[in-house]
């Protein structure tokens, strides 16, 4: 009842991000930090991914967490930052894309 | 991000702190700014308008490029008073996506039986608000009718700027409370910020219409002061 935080400890992708560095896990944060349309998750939001591809948290409706868990690997391994651009998914097979029209911004970086 | 720089960012958040992460898109360099820093530039004034309206974004400065996360505080209701409109304002306020927290010194009516799933404390607010303090972004809604527990919190919450005071009582009952603040210290300016008779004029009758007009009403007030992203700060 001490705890003034109505923050959801299991849930919330940046104490899930702190959790995991205390154990020792190394890991990168991607954020998304421009949205066009309708983009269905909002600017600010989180995806933590360890080096394991264990994520928390979403940039997305799932459509694009794949691509970014990927990049995630290796922003870990070079230690340098980068921001992805997704669009609207093209009929070419396993593009991927925001089957709801929108486009968005994510940026990657590692935590440490 | 930074190690630290999380963990800052998370103590704040934890604490109910408003906060900004600051990252620089061209080579991943973050600082935390918090509410009341001193800001200057074409940067600082961006930061003041993140703080006031909640919303993140890209921001365009000495060259740079900056993105703002803005972390406020969840919305929360306090409301004083275990009774009957509290049993119904207890679930539409977390349906409504609102933190609520019940008080009421009386324990016959501060019971977890009346109250599931419910912060709930059988205390007096004073006490509360030692260990829980209110702040901004906290709306304050006295359903007592009892000037014994529901003064004190009204002049707290005026006193620390709660986005919404609301008060239950006719105009009457209103007129005496507002002589009694008065006597307590509390300025007329100060006092006129208390909605009063509580909630929307929605012709509301029960209980739970009641809850209706109160939560509809902070709901007004949360939007209209440009707190409004508190509730999508949600998404970090």
């Amino acid at each position: 009842m001490e705890n003034l935080s109505v923050l959801d400890e299991r849930r919330d992708p940046l104490l899930i991000a702190e959790r995991w560095m205390k154990d020792g896990r190394t890991l990168a944060i991607a954020t998304v930090v421009e949205t066009w349309g309708s983009a269905p998750r909002p600017v600010g939001s989180h995806l933590v991914i360890d080096t394991e591809g264990n994520f928390e948290g979403s940039v997305s409706g799932g459509c694009v967490e794949g691509a970014v868990v990927a990049e995630a690997a290796d922003v870990i391994e070079t230690g340098a930052p980068r921001l992805l651009e997704f669009g609207v998914a093209d009929e070419t097979a396993w593009e991927v894309g925001l089957s709801c029209g929108g486009r968005i911004k994510v940026y990657v970086e590692p935590l440490g | 991000m930074h190690a630290q720089t999380l963990r800052s960012l998370n103590a704040e958040r934890r604490t109910r702190r408003a906060a900004i992460l600051v990252t620089d898109l061209a080579n991943g360099k973050d600082r935390l700014v918090r509410e009341g820093d001193v800001l200057s530039g074409h940067l600082g004034e961006a930061l003041q308008r993140a703080f006031r309206s909640g919303k993140s974004g890209t921001v365009e400065a000495g060259g740079g490029s900056f993105f703002l996360n803005v972390h406020l505080p969840p919305p929360r209701i306090v409301a004083i008073g275990a009774v009957h409109i509290s049993q119904a304002l207890a679930p539409m306020a977390r349906i409504a996506g609102f933190d609520i927290e019940i008080i009421d010194p009386r324990t016959a009516f501060a019971t977890p039986e009346r109250f599931p799933e419910t912060r709930l404390a059988a205390d007096w607010p004073e006490d509360v608000f030692k260990r829980r303090p209110l702040d901004a972004y906290t709306a304050l809604a006295a359903l007592t009718h009892d000037p014994k527990i529901d003064d004190f919190p009204l002049k707290a919450a005026l006193e620390t700027g709660c986005f919404y005071v609301g008060a239950l009582g006719s105009r009457k009952t209103h007129a005496k409370r507002l002589a009694r603040l008065a006597e307590a210290g509390v300025t007329d300016e100060a006092s006129t910020r208390i909605q009063a008779p509580i909630g929307l004029d929605i012709g509301a009758a029960s209980p739970a219409e009641i809850a209706v007009a109160v939560l509809a009403q902070i709901v007004a007030a949360l939007r209209s002061r440009g707190l409004a992203a508190a509730t999508e700060s949600r998404a970090a």
